[in-house]
Protein backbone atom coordinates (compact mmCIF):
# COMPACT_ATOMS: atom_id res chain seq x y z
CA UNK A 1 0.00 0.00 0.00
CA UNK A 2 1.92 3.41 -0.93
CA UNK A 3 1.37 6.61 0.96
CA UNK A 4 -0.96 8.01 -1.58
CA UNK A 5 -3.26 4.99 -1.42
CA UNK A 6 -3.20 5.66 2.52
CA UNK A 7 -4.11 9.27 2.31
CA UNK A 8 -6.98 8.51 0.16
CA UNK A 9 -8.04 5.82 2.47
CA UNK A 10 -7.45 8.72 5.60
CA UNK A 11 -9.35 11.37 3.84
CA UNK A 12 -12.58 9.06 2.29
CA UNK A 13 -13.05 7.77 5.68
CA UNK A 14 -13.18 11.09 7.15
CA UNK A 15 -15.64 12.69 4.44
CA UNK A 16 -18.06 10.02 5.16
CA UNK A 17 -17.89 9.90 8.69
CA UNK A 18 -18.38 13.62 8.40
CA UNK A 19 -21.57 12.99 6.04
CA UNK A 20 -22.93 10.47 8.51
CA UNK A 21 -22.37 12.28 11.72
CA UNK A 22 -24.01 15.23 9.62
CA UNK A 23 -26.74 12.40 8.79
CA UNK A 24 -27.50 11.72 12.67
CA UNK A 25 -26.61 14.13 14.80
CA UNK A 26 -29.64 15.69 17.13
CA UNK A 27 -28.25 19.61 17.22
CA UNK A 28 -28.47 21.41 13.82
CA UNK A 29 -25.18 23.32 14.70
CA UNK A 30 -23.33 20.11 15.33
CA UNK A 31 -24.17 18.95 12.27
CA UNK A 32 -23.09 21.86 10.82
CA UNK A 33 -19.86 21.18 12.49
CA UNK A 34 -19.55 17.72 11.10
CA UNK A 35 -20.01 19.39 7.23
CA UNK A 36 -17.28 22.03 7.99
CA UNK A 37 -15.13 18.02 8.57
CA UNK A 38 -16.30 16.73 5.29
CA UNK A 39 -15.78 20.13 3.10
CA UNK A 40 -11.98 20.04 4.69
CA UNK A 41 -11.28 16.73 3.75
CA UNK A 42 -12.53 16.98 0.39
CA UNK A 43 -10.53 20.45 0.08
CA UNK A 44 -7.37 17.46 0.75
CA UNK A 45 -8.56 15.74 -1.97
CA UNK A 46 -8.48 18.17 -4.24
CA UNK A 47 -4.60 18.86 -3.18
CA UNK A 48 -4.31 15.40 -3.65
CA UNK A 49 -5.78 15.45 -7.39
CA UNK A 50 -3.35 18.72 -8.40
CA UNK A 51 -5.87 21.13 -7.85
CA UNK A 52 -4.35 23.53 -5.23
CA UNK A 53 -6.12 26.63 -6.25
CA UNK A 54 -9.74 24.69 -6.02
CA UNK A 55 -8.72 23.27 -2.87
CA UNK A 56 -7.70 26.96 -1.17
CA UNK A 57 -11.27 28.22 -2.64
CA UNK A 58 -12.68 25.31 -1.12
CA UNK A 59 -11.42 25.94 2.27
CA UNK A 60 -12.17 29.98 1.78
CA UNK A 61 -15.95 29.16 0.38
CA UNK A 62 -17.29 26.37 1.63
CA UNK A 63 -15.81 25.89 4.80
CA UNK A 64 -15.33 29.72 5.69
CA UNK A 65 -18.12 31.61 3.65
CA UNK A 66 -20.69 29.28 3.50
CA UNK A 67 -20.51 27.79 6.43
CA UNK A 68 -20.45 31.03 8.65
CA UNK A 69 -23.20 32.02 6.05
CA UNK A 70 -25.53 28.81 7.67
CA UNK A 71 -24.15 29.33 11.08
CA UNK A 72 -26.09 32.88 11.10
CA UNK A 73 -29.46 31.58 9.39
CA UNK A 74 -29.24 28.75 12.50
CA UNK A 75 -28.57 31.58 15.27
CA UNK A 76 -31.48 33.42 13.81
CA UNK A 77 -34.32 31.21 13.62
CA UNK A 78 -35.49 29.52 16.52
CA UNK A 79 -34.71 24.91 16.40
CA UNK A 80 -37.17 23.32 18.71
CA UNK A 81 -34.82 21.36 20.81
CA UNK A 82 -37.49 18.58 20.76
CA UNK A 83 -36.78 17.69 17.13
CA UNK A 84 -34.70 14.83 18.26
CA UNK A 85 -37.38 12.13 17.58
CA UNK A 86 -38.86 14.15 14.97
CA UNK A 87 -35.60 14.30 12.22
CA UNK A 88 -37.28 12.13 9.64
CA UNK A 89 -40.59 13.17 8.36
CA UNK A 90 -41.49 9.99 8.71
CA UNK A 91 -39.77 6.61 9.32
CA UNK A 92 -41.99 5.33 6.52
CA UNK A 93 -40.19 7.14 4.07
CA UNK A 94 -37.13 7.36 5.71
CA UNK A 95 -36.65 3.67 5.09
CA UNK A 96 -37.92 4.12 1.33
CA UNK A 97 -35.86 6.85 0.64
CA UNK A 98 -32.34 4.72 2.11
CA UNK A 99 -33.76 2.01 0.15
CA UNK A 100 -33.49 4.11 -2.81
CA UNK A 101 -30.21 5.98 -2.12
CA UNK A 102 -28.22 2.19 -1.16
CA UNK A 103 -29.89 1.25 -4.77
CA UNK A 104 -28.69 4.27 -6.91
CA UNK A 105 -25.21 3.77 -4.82
CA UNK A 106 -25.26 0.15 -6.22
CA UNK A 107 -26.04 0.94 -9.73
CA UNK A 108 -22.75 3.64 -9.54
CA UNK A 109 -20.41 1.16 -8.25
CA UNK A 110 -21.63 -1.08 -10.97
CA UNK A 111 -21.17 1.26 -13.65
CA UNK A 112 -18.28 2.98 -12.25
CA UNK A 113 -16.49 -0.22 -11.30
CA UNK A 114 -14.66 -0.71 -14.84
CA UNK A 115 -14.26 3.05 -15.49
CA UNK A 116 -10.50 3.54 -16.48
CA UNK A 117 -9.57 6.29 -19.11
CA UNK A 118 -5.58 5.50 -18.94
CA UNK A 119 -4.81 8.95 -19.30
CA UNK A 120 -3.13 11.21 -16.33
CA UNK A 121 -2.90 14.91 -16.70
CA UNK A 122 1.13 15.45 -15.97
CA UNK A 123 1.17 19.28 -15.42
CA UNK A 124 -1.60 20.09 -13.59
CA UNK A 125 0.43 20.91 -10.33
CA UNK A 126 3.06 22.99 -11.98
CA UNK A 127 1.96 26.63 -11.57
CA UNK A 128 -1.31 25.40 -10.69
CA UNK A 129 -2.50 29.18 -10.10
CA UNK A 130 -1.02 30.45 -13.13
CA UNK A 131 -2.59 27.84 -15.46
CA UNK A 132 -5.83 28.62 -13.98
CA UNK A 133 -5.58 32.11 -14.17
CA UNK A 134 -4.15 32.16 -18.01
CA UNK A 135 -7.22 29.65 -19.09
CA UNK A 136 -9.76 31.98 -17.35
CA UNK A 137 -8.81 35.42 -18.56
CA UNK A 138 -8.11 34.11 -22.13
CA UNK A 139 -10.67 31.07 -22.91
CA UNK A 140 -13.38 31.64 -20.65
CA UNK A 141 -13.13 35.36 -19.92
CA UNK A 142 -16.89 35.55 -21.04
CA UNK A 143 -18.39 33.19 -19.01
CA UNK A 144 -16.11 34.39 -16.07
CA UNK A 145 -17.94 38.09 -16.53
CA UNK A 146 -21.47 36.36 -16.63
CA UNK A 147 -20.81 34.55 -13.34
CA UNK A 148 -19.78 37.59 -11.92
CA UNK A 149 -23.20 39.22 -12.86
CA UNK A 150 -25.09 35.98 -11.73
CA UNK A 151 -23.31 36.34 -8.51
CA UNK A 152 -24.04 40.23 -7.92
CA UNK A 153 -27.99 39.60 -9.47
CA UNK A 154 -28.22 37.08 -6.91
CA UNK A 155 -26.82 39.06 -3.66
CA UNK A 156 -28.87 41.97 -4.72
CA UNK A 157 -31.82 39.94 -4.54
CA UNK A 158 -30.78 38.14 -1.35
CA UNK A 159 -30.76 41.09 0.63
CA UNK A 160 -34.09 42.13 -0.96
CA UNK A 161 -35.42 39.33 -0.10
CA UNK A 162 -34.40 39.37 3.62
CA UNK A 163 -35.02 42.93 4.16
CA UNK A 164 -38.14 43.64 6.27
CA UNK A 165 -40.76 45.40 4.03
CA UNK A 166 -42.08 48.02 7.28
CA UNK A 167 -40.67 50.43 5.26
CA UNK A 168 -42.45 50.02 1.55
CA UNK A 169 -44.92 52.86 1.03
CA UNK B 1 -4.58 6.22 -7.57
CA UNK B 2 -7.17 5.66 -9.95
CA UNK B 3 -9.89 7.28 -11.61
CA UNK B 4 -12.48 5.30 -9.90
CA UNK B 5 -11.27 5.40 -6.29
CA UNK B 6 -12.44 9.17 -6.27
CA UNK B 7 -15.66 8.17 -8.39
CA UNK B 8 -16.97 6.32 -5.76
CA UNK B 9 -16.03 8.69 -2.66
CA UNK B 10 -18.08 10.96 -5.02
CA UNK B 11 -20.89 9.09 -5.70
CA UNK B 12 -21.17 7.82 -2.01
CA UNK B 13 -21.25 11.52 -0.67
CA UNK B 14 -23.75 12.35 -3.24
CA UNK B 15 -26.01 9.29 -1.94
CA UNK B 16 -25.53 10.88 1.36
CA UNK B 17 -26.47 14.48 0.51
CA UNK B 18 -29.12 12.86 -1.86
CA UNK B 19 -30.84 11.00 1.28
CA UNK B 20 -30.15 14.29 3.91
CA UNK B 21 -32.02 16.43 1.34
CA UNK B 22 -35.05 14.03 1.01
CA UNK B 23 -35.60 13.21 5.00
CA UNK B 24 -34.82 15.93 6.58
CA UNK B 25 -37.11 18.36 8.77
CA UNK B 26 -35.16 21.32 8.70
CA UNK B 27 -34.69 23.87 5.95
CA UNK B 28 -31.13 24.75 7.10
CA UNK B 29 -29.85 21.20 7.21
CA UNK B 30 -31.79 20.51 3.38
CA UNK B 31 -29.39 23.56 2.32
CA UNK B 32 -26.46 22.45 3.57
CA UNK B 33 -26.82 19.31 2.04
CA UNK B 34 -28.02 20.05 -1.38
CA UNK B 35 -24.37 21.55 -1.00
CA UNK B 36 -22.97 17.98 -0.15
CA UNK B 37 -24.21 16.59 -3.33
CA UNK B 38 -23.00 19.70 -4.86
CA UNK B 39 -19.21 19.10 -3.58
CA UNK B 40 -19.61 15.89 -4.64
CA UNK B 41 -19.74 16.90 -8.26
CA UNK B 42 -16.98 18.97 -8.09
CA UNK B 43 -14.92 16.23 -6.64
CA UNK B 44 -15.85 14.51 -9.82
CA UNK B 45 -15.22 17.77 -11.79
CA UNK B 46 -11.47 18.03 -9.93
CA UNK B 47 -11.24 13.90 -10.34
CA UNK B 48 -11.84 13.97 -14.25
CA UNK B 49 -9.45 16.93 -14.83
CA UNK B 50 -7.11 14.88 -13.62
CA UNK B 51 -7.77 11.15 -15.04
CA UNK B 52 -10.03 11.83 -17.75
CA UNK B 53 -10.46 11.08 -21.30
CA UNK B 54 -9.04 14.58 -22.13
CA UNK B 55 -7.19 15.62 -19.09
CA UNK B 56 -6.69 19.41 -18.95
CA UNK B 57 -7.20 22.57 -16.48
CA UNK B 58 -10.97 22.97 -17.80
CA UNK B 59 -12.43 20.34 -14.95
CA UNK B 60 -10.83 22.91 -12.32
CA UNK B 61 -11.91 25.94 -14.20
CA UNK B 62 -15.05 24.55 -14.28
CA UNK B 63 -15.33 23.06 -10.69
CA UNK B 64 -14.26 27.06 -9.97
CA UNK B 65 -17.85 28.00 -11.78
CA UNK B 66 -19.95 25.72 -10.14
CA UNK B 67 -18.41 26.80 -6.46
CA UNK B 68 -19.51 30.62 -7.83
CA UNK B 69 -23.10 29.58 -8.87
CA UNK B 70 -23.17 27.63 -5.13
CA UNK B 71 -22.62 30.22 -3.12
CA UNK B 72 -25.39 32.08 -4.87
CA UNK B 73 -27.74 29.59 -4.73
CA UNK B 74 -26.65 29.06 -0.48
CA UNK B 75 -27.29 32.93 -0.04
CA UNK B 76 -30.70 33.28 -2.06
CA UNK B 77 -31.80 29.99 -0.36
CA UNK B 78 -31.09 31.91 3.18
CA UNK B 79 -32.59 34.42 2.48
CA UNK B 80 -35.87 32.91 1.38
CA UNK B 81 -35.33 30.80 4.63
CA UNK B 82 -35.18 34.09 6.88
CA UNK B 83 -37.69 35.33 5.04
CA UNK B 84 -40.68 32.63 5.14
CA UNK B 85 -38.98 32.61 9.50
CA UNK B 86 -40.28 36.09 9.44
CA UNK B 87 -43.82 35.32 8.05
CA UNK B 88 -44.36 32.03 9.59
CA UNK B 89 -42.00 31.53 12.20
CA UNK B 90 -41.07 27.97 11.77
CA UNK B 91 -38.13 26.22 9.96
CA UNK B 92 -39.75 22.94 9.11
CA UNK B 93 -40.09 22.31 5.44
CA UNK B 94 -43.62 20.45 5.83
CA UNK B 95 -45.05 23.71 7.40
CA UNK B 96 -43.78 25.69 4.62
CA UNK B 97 -46.90 24.39 2.23
CA UNK B 98 -48.19 27.64 0.97
CA UNK B 99 -48.65 26.70 -2.30
CA UNK B 100 -49.62 23.81 -1.89
CA UNK B 101 -53.13 23.71 -3.97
Amino acid sequence: MTGEVMIFLVLATIAIFGALVMLNASKVIHMLLALVLTFLSIAGLYVMLSAEFVAVVQVLIYSGAISIMMIFGIMLTKHHHDAKERTYRSSQRGWLVGVAMVLFFGIMYVLIEGVNFGATAPDLHVENTKQIGLSLYSHYVIPFELVSIVLLVAFIGAILLAKREEDTE
Amino acid sequence: MTVHAFLLLAAALFALGLFGALTKRNTVIVLICIELMLNAVNLNLVAFSKFGVNPAITGQIFSLFSITVAAAEAAVGLAILIALYRNKATVQVEDMNEMKG
